[in-house]
């Protein structure tokens, strides 16, 4: 498991040169200033196998879906000069290339859409609305979701990660943990996430206090709460413990 | 009330709050006044902040009102305010959104039709950072799940509502070449 801090950076994983197969289809079309409904199947295929071979050349990493669409390619190439039966019968038979066309159309669509987002996210960082107050004991009203508390629990694993160097077998059981967190709240409201934590050196027993914790807000027992979005998560301790 | 006291009112709370706030919610702060009136209110605001070149701006964004900075001022906020504002989605992120926006609520197997690659980690991520909602599940086998556009949606990209981004069909393609 990767625990990366910087929640901006996973953003770009890989280097982008094409988004995915239609991508790099609709750009051959576009440079080549063909017309979307018609196609010129062997040229285009050729085309798009010598980008693969580029790929491939370039040492970059691409996904399995650019050779499906290669070998959707070369079927809609055999279909075109297979004589089809059903001519004789319709008029018209459908052409093997207006599926390709149809997505190619919706998909250049949608590449247009996202680039007037672009330029609407680009004008929005610019402007500033005014940045929330520190929080209040009584702010803390947001229910933290299982996303919040991944990515609390991976700030506290990526900070032991780095810390922690000997490693110590241990038995440490999930219903252990779970007294001990209770045991925390006791005489209190609230703790803070990271305290639970606190002290806690292996990577294991990191999980087995997180596994605890769920365990705890799913059957209510406590409550995980924020102020704010993305802020410090609190763990309260509900007002009336259920007996299970 | 008299009608400049409630335009001071309102302004008031939009300098204060964080977040856009409804019309429904400004009316329900100051018990009396119409939804008309507030709003008729907020719209004087709005104008009078236009008309004396303010560098502040009362801006209808995410169903509600928000008293922002100016755009052409962000230099200066910049050099005051450093933090996240680097910020920026990737083209996939961009794309995903875009099509959860006009196909919602759409599923991941949907979307992935359309871009023609795995969408799962652009969807995480999305959900991570709000811009997207889990709206429910699609009656069919395997129950997939559905997704929408969030709140926080409207208020990334400075939308009013959804009916603010240009419909599909007005969408041309740029021009080839």
């Amino acid at each position: 498991m990767d625990y990366k801090n910087d929640s901006g950076t996973d953003y770009k994983v890989r280097l982008e040169v094409f988004e995915g197969p239609l991508d790099l289809l609709l750009h051959l079309v576009r440079k080549n200033d063909l017309d979307i409904f018609n196609i010129p199947i062997a040229e285009i295929t050729a085309d798009y196998l010598n980008y693969i071979k580029l790929f491939r050349k370039l040492n970059l990493d691409f996904a399995g879906e650019f050779l499906v669409m290669a070998s959707t390619l070369i079927h809609i190439k055999s279909r075109m000069l297979l004589p089809s039966i059903e001519t004789v019968e319709e008029e018209e038979a459908e052409d093997p290339r207006a599926a390709l066309a149809a997505r190619l159309m919706e998909y250049e669509k949608f590449k247009e859409a996202a680039s007037i987002l672009k330029e609407r996210e680009v004008i929005q960082k610019g402007i500033y609305g005014r940045l929330p107050l520190l929080p209040q004991d009584e702010d803390y009203t947001i229910e933290a979701t299982l996303f919040d508390l991944l990515d609390a629990f991976q700030r506290v694993a990526f900070r032991v990660e780095k810390e922690v160097r000997e490693i110590i077998q241990e038995d440490i059981k999930v219903e252990d943990r779970i007294q001990e967190i209770l045991s925390l709240l006791e005489n209190k409201r609230f703790i803070n996430f990271e305290a639970i934590f606190s002290g806690q050196t292996t990577k294991r027993l990191l999980i087995v206090t997180f596994l605890a914790l769920l365990e705890l807000i799913r059957s209510k027992m406590v409550f995980a709460r924020q102020a704010r979005l993305f802020g410090d998560i609190r763990i309260y301790k509900a007002k009336r413990e259920l007996v299970a | 009330m008299e009608k400049e006291e409630l335009k001071n009112i309102i302004e008031c709370l939009l300098f204060f709050s964080d977040k856009p706030l409804s019309i429904e919610k400004l009316a329900e702060i100051m018990e009396s006044g119409s939804f008309d009136e507030t709003k008729e209110a907020i719209e004087d605001l709005q104008k009078e902040y236009e008309l004396r070149n303010s560098g502040l701006q009362v801006l209808n964004i995410a169903q509600g009102y928000q008293i922002c900075t100016r755009g052409e001022f962000s230099h200066w906020v910049r050099k005051l305010y450093k933090a996240e504002t680097t910020f920026q989605l990737s083209l996939p992120a961009l794309e995903t959104l875009s099509i959860v926006a006009y196909k919602q609520p759409v599923t991941r197997g949907e979307i992935e039709n359309i871009r023609g690659v795995d969408a799962s980690y652009v969807l995480r991520t999305l959900l991570e950072k709000r811009l997207i909602r889990i709206s429910g599940r699609k009656k069919l086998p395997g129950r997939p799940i559905l997704y929408a556009t969030s709140q926080e949606f409207l208020r990334y990209f400075g939308l009013k509502d959804l009916s603010e981004i240009p419909s599909l069909e007005e969408i041309k393609p740029p021009a080839s070449g």
